[in-house]
This record gives C-alpha cells, structure tokens and sequence, in this order.
C-alpha cells in the first residue's frame, strides 16, 4: 500500500471500530436511560455523524469541489446526497430513523473505493514486474575498459559485456564468450538457449554462466525490449467493443438511474398523496425519499467500469508472460470469437528447414556410413539439400577422398569417393545407369545411393513438422476451432501428407503468395456471413499481407523480424505453435470474465433497483450493489492475470 | 504529432472514460486516450501549441479528478 493509502484504511478502520461501539451501544438502550425519549434519538444522530465524518470528510469535500465545476452527476456527490438524506430523514417525525444506515453506506463505500485502489495499483504492479526486461545499463567496452552507460547511448557497432546474471541491454552478435541465455521472459521458453561467438542474441534475456562480448546491431529504441515494452503498454490502448460499449452504457447508466431517483422520491409521494388525500403524511414522504436515497446509491456504474479494462489488461499482462504479445484488447475479443485459424505450412507449422528426416540403408551399409557416403558426394554442391546432407553428417569433409566430381542436372551427382564410383540422386540417375532403387513413398526429397554399381539405399530429405503442431492442432480442435487450415506453396503431395499427419480439417496446395490471401479473402467473406472470426498463422516472411487482412494476424518467431512485429495483431516471440491454442485459452478465459462481470454486477444492480422502487430493499442492499459487486468483479477481472506456465 | 503523458493520481475508471470524450472534443485533437490501467494520456492533435492543448486537458481531467495532474 502506499502511504496514501495507508492513512486512508487507518482512519476507515478508525470509523469502523467506532460505528460498530455505537451501533452496540444503541441496542442496549443506553441512550434512552441517558437521554430521554427524543433526546437519545439527537444524540444517536450526532454519534453517527462522527464515523460518517471520520470515514467519509474527504468524499464530502470532493462533492462539493465537483459541484462547483458542474459535475452534480458524479459519485462523490451521489454518495455524499445518499448518505446525508438518510441522515436528514430524522426531519420527519413519527419515521424510523436511518442514520446507521447512512453512516454505514458512506463507511462501505469507502472501504469499496480502498480495495479498487489497491487492487488496481496491484496489478499494474504485477503487470509492470511482468514486463520488467528493460536492462537500466550497458557496460560498453572502451579501448580495452568498461564503462557503464544508458543503453540509450550505445550506438551500433559498439562493443558491450554482459556479466552472468546481468540482462542483455541491446540486440546483437556475439563476438566472445561462450555462456547459455535465459530467453522466458520474452518466449515463455524455459530451456536456455546457448550464445558463442556468431551467435544473434536478443535484448531482454539474461546472460546465465559466463560473460558474453557483444557487437550492438541495433539502437535501443529499435531493439527487442523497447519494441515489446512498447507494443505491451499500447495495447491497452485498442479498446474492446465490449469496453466501449460498457463506457457509453455508464455514460447513459447514471443519468437514467438518478432521474429515477428523483420521480421516486418527489413524484410518486405526490401523486399517491393526491390521491389518498395524505399529503401530509410524514411517513409517506420518508419511505418514498428513503427509496429515491437507496436508487443514488446503486447510481454509480464503477464496478463495471472498472472491471472490464482491468480483465484485458490482465488478459494481455498473462499472455505476454507467455511470450504472446497481443497488440489490443480488441484482438483479445477477436481471438476469442475465431473458429477458423489458418495456417501457413513452412517455417510455422514446420521448421522451415531442410533435414535429413530418413536414413534407409540397404545390404551391409549401415546408417553412419550412408549418411558419410552421401555427404562425400554431394560435398562440392551448393544446392538446399546437399547442405543440409552435410549437416546432417556434421564431421568435416575429407577432400582428399574426393575424387572427379559431375553434376547431373535434374538427376544428382556422380563422384567419386576413395576411388569408388558414388551415384547419389533421383530414381532416374540409379535407372539410367542400370540400378534398380528401393521404391519409396515418404515424403519429400528423396536420394538414393549407389557405389560401384551396387544399391546401398536411401535417404530422405524433408522439412519437419515442428514437435508441437499436432498438439498444437488437437488442442485448437478441443477449443472448438473446428477450421484449421494449411495453406501452402508447396507440392499436393507434401502438403497432404503433413495435413493428415497434424489432423488438419484442410489444406490448399501448390499456392502463390496472392492465392493465399484469395482464400483468406474467402474465409473471412463467409465468416462474415455467420459472425465467426478468422485467424491467420504465419512466420511474417512472405505473408504480412495475410497477415494484415486476416481478422487476427498471428506471426511467429517474430523475436527480431520487424515486418511481422507491424504486420500482426498478435505476436508469438517463439515458433511454437502451441502457443496459437494457449492466445486464444487466455483470450476465451478473459472474454468469458469479463461477460461474468458484465452479467453479475448488471444484474444485481437491476434487482436491487426493482426491489428498491417496490420498498423491498433498504440502503444495506443497495450497498452491497455497489461495494460488494465492485469487489468481487475486480478480484474476478483479476483471474484474468493468472496464466499456467506450459512448457 | 502524437504524445503521451503520465496521468498522476488518476483513481476512479469512470472519470477517465468522461476525460478521455471531452478531450476528444478539444479542438485540434485528432484521437485522445486516457488510459485508467497504465495511467497514461495519448493524444494525437494537428496543433501549433501542443502546450497549450495540454492544459486545456489539463482542466477537463482537475473537472472530474481533482487531484488529477498530467505531469509534463
């Protein structure tokens, strides 16, 4: 708590003590033995009117502060007319009197107010230690010597150290050093990530075992962390339709409810008076004003106010400590509303990369000794697949072994290895020198081998599906995603065995760039059509126009690639794609609170309301329609912030 | 031009949203927010003296929030 208020619950409690002591005091009939018949009933009044005043002064001050400025509807002033009426309510006599009430209204209210304040000044604090990666300095290296700068004032080019422990302050290469980097609080991924010389690292991570020399690639404000830190606290600058839609209800809320205060506490005694001929009746006057009183205090629409933004900032709070950054709480809305995710194939749902993913030995060979054979052949190429052969192998090659090397087009290679003729490629290369290979059905590149005329079998090369995709696809499907969609330049082959292979409900092939929007373009058309939503899931490379069209634009892996960062409405800082199934958990749980919030505190406003212009409520359950709701939608809307850490 | 200011003692959500449309009106203002949960004024406005714009703000946020102070 701050000192503000601390002194604040100081004096509640004060009032708090001292209004129950008199409120005891009350029901033992002390006051009558001390003061006589109406007598005790002015010294109740005046008792009453310490608490009130030890609890609620300031709140009276504010009223008529605002009053001067012409804000008669305002809650302060609400409040300060509610309570002072039931005080007044003494004037008529033969009435039962309702200071308790008063006294009580104004000390609940403010005990409501203090926890609003506190709760909300909590979670922004939460949210704040969340997204606490900025670094406060860079050590930069100096002919030889560190100096602790700003971040801010490192150009790039220059050279920085992080010491283990330290975060990294800027974008950059490693030039020395060889350590691991804890990357979770910008991915959400646990397992550190190793750094060594050559090696990209990122701003916001935190160097784990050894120092780490580092080449700055880019200014602070275009690095990691400032980008994040930026996108975070906007986002909660692109309101919800449900935000806005609560804002202009509040707007109209108030007037509404305190007109109807006003008819109630003047019109009807009137009208009744008339007609029963009891004008004067000082009873009749007390119990409708006394209903008037009870409406201004359900009059203020702050729990709802208050509750709804606090659920999505909380909502995009979690998400970001998972590595997913929500550019708004409109997107939140969105996602949460979306039953179609499309997805493009490489680099999201798989690697990206070429990897050798089989390695299918035929006769003596055994699988090392393949993968060595194709790597010596295809040493000299500088085709996609002959690097990734290479990499697969991982040892150096051995030149020297390498005999007359020739390039057949189309076909593969045929080289020499150890005085050995290697044929390494496509069907076509093994028949047209007599060999029969293996027939072989997987999908991807496929090469067989032969040595010396003699088959040694074959080895595939594929892009991977990721790990996590058919997870990621199975969990989308039990959130009631019930269109996951492939989208993919890639041959019809491919692109239908990893779609039965992840459970995709379908996939389009053999796409140029423009078809894709096309059949984005198509989906959202229908979507449209039967208020569902359409999410598109890419890496940001090619597809930011998708991207941008989609209803909700997803990159991934965008730690470091700008154009996805501007491009998308949510970003994944990692390429997982389970993350995909966990934006939308966070954003259904969010909506889903904040509809809780909407439908709970509206509805025991208007029930409180009814009762209150029957008679049938008094002001004790008018207060609980403020305070009681406010507080317990602010600790709901901060569920909201809770998200479980997956990994 | 677009700027953002801290919003110091910026308490109740309510008066916010009523701070955020009346500066909205203000002349000039092209897009106002003020944002409860990060206490934060956004203002992007077509305007010679945005100083000045500032305290017309200024006024609107002491009308609903007394203690409201936009720290500049």
């Amino acid at each position: 708590m701050t000192p503000k208020q601390k002194r604040w619950r100081n004096r509640i409690i004060a009032a708090l003590i001292l209004f129950f002591l008199i409120l005891a005091l009350e029901a033992t009939g002390a006051l009558e033995q001390l003061f006589g018949e109406p007598g005790a009933l002015y010294a109740e009044f005046v008792l009453f009117l310490i608490p009130y005043l030890i609890a609620g002064y300031d709140v009276i001050i504010e009223a008529v502060k605002k009053l001067g400025r012409g804000q008669a509807l305002d809650e302060s002033f609400l409040m300060t007319v509610a309570t002072l009426g039931a005080f007044a309510l003494i004037l008529f006599p033969h009435t039962e009197p309702h200071m308790a009430e008063g006294a009580a209204v104004m000390l609940f209210y403010q005990v409501g107010e203090l926890f609003q304040s506190y709760a909300v000044g909590k979670s922004r604090k939460s949210i704040a230690a969340m997204m606490d990666i900025a670094p406060e300095s860079a050590n930069l290296l100096v002919d030889g010597s560190l100096e602790e700068v700003d971040p801010e004032e490192v150009s790039p080019g220059q050279l920085i150290v992080v010491r283990p422990g330290e975060r990294i302050p800027l974008d950059g290469v490693v030039t020395e050093g060889e350590s691991s980097v804890d990357t979770a609080a910008l991915t959400g991924e646990s397992v550190p990530a190793s750094a060594h010389p050559g090696i990209e690292v990122i701003s916001g991570c935190i160097n784990l075992t050894s120092p780490l020399t580092i080449q700055v690639s880019k200014p602070y404000e275009d690095s990691t962390v400032a980008r994040i830190l930026e996108l975070v606290e906007n986002a909660s600058e692109k309101k919800a339709r449900t935000e806005n839609f609560i804002t202009r209800f509040a707007r109209v809320y108030t007037p509404i409810v305190v007109g109807a205060a006003l008819l109630l506490a003047i019109l009807c005694p009137l009208i009744i008076g008339a007609a029963t001929n009891s004008l004067g009746d000082s009873a009749l006057w007390a119990d409708w004003i006394l209903r008037g009183l009870t409406f201004l205090v359900v009059s203020c629409p702050c729990a709802l106010v208050i509750s709804v933004p606090l659920s999505f900032f909380g909502g995009i709070g979690g998400a970001s400590r998972l590595g997913i950054l929500v550019k708004g709480s409109n997107y939140l809305e969105i996602l949460a509303k979306t039953d179609t995710v499309v997805f493009d194939k490489t680099g999201t749902l798989t690697e990206g990369s070429f990897t050798v993913t089989t390695l299918q030995p035929e006769g003596t060979i055994t699988a090392d000794e393949l993968l060595a054979l194709g790597a010596h052949a295809e040493a000299l190429s500088t085709h996609p697949i002959a690097a990734s052969i290479r990499q697969a192998y991982g040892s150096p090659i051995d030149q020297n072994r390498l005999g007359a090397v020739e390039e057949i087009s189309g076909q593969g290679i045929k080289a020499v290895v150890e005085d050995h003729e290697v044929l390494a490629g496509n069907t076509q290369l093994l028949e047209a020198h007599g060999i029969a290979p293996q027939p072989c059905t997987a999908v991807g590149t496929v090469i067989h081998l032969a040595k010396d005329g003699e088959y040694q079998g074959y080895m595939v090369i594929a892009d991977e599906v990721k790990a996590e995709s058919k997870q990621a696809i199975a969990q989308l499907h039990r959130l009631g995603v019930n269109h996951c969609i492939m989208l993919t330049g890639d041959r019809k082959e491919v692109a239908s065995a990893v779609a039965a292979d992840l459970g995709l409900d379908r996939h389009f092939a053999e796409l140029l760039p423009a078809d894709k929007v096309t059949h984005v373009e198509a989906l959202l058309a229908k979507g449209k059509k039967t208020g569902h939503h359409v999410a598109f899931v890419g890496d940001g490379i090619n597809d930011a126009p998708v991207l941008m069209r989609a209803d909700v634009g997803i990159a991934m892996g965008a730690m470091g690639s700008d154009a996805a960062i501007e491009a998308a409405d949510v970003v994944l800082m990692d390429d997982n794609p389970l993350r995909v199934a966990q934006a939308m958990g966070i954003a259904r749980k969010t909506l889903a609170i904040v509809r809780e919030n909407i439908v709970f505190a509206l509805g025991v406003k208007f029930a409180v309301l009814v009762l209150a212009a029957l008679g049938l409520a008094n002001m004790w359950m008018a207060v609980f329609a403020d305070v009681g709701v406010a507080f317990l939608a602010i600790l709901n809307a901060m569920r909201a912030m809770a998200v479980k850490k997956t990994d | 031009m677009k700027k953002s200011y801290k919003l110091q003692d910026l308490d109740c959500a309510n008066c916010a949203a009523k701070m955020e449309c009346d500066i909205a009106k203000l002349d000039g203002v092209e897009e106002a927010r003020v944002n409860f949960m990060t206490q934060k004024l956004t203002l992007r406005a077509d305007v010679e003296d945005f100083d000045a714009l500032v305290e017309q703000a200024q006024k609107i946020c002491s009308k609903y929030e007394p203690d409201c102070v936009i720290i500049r």
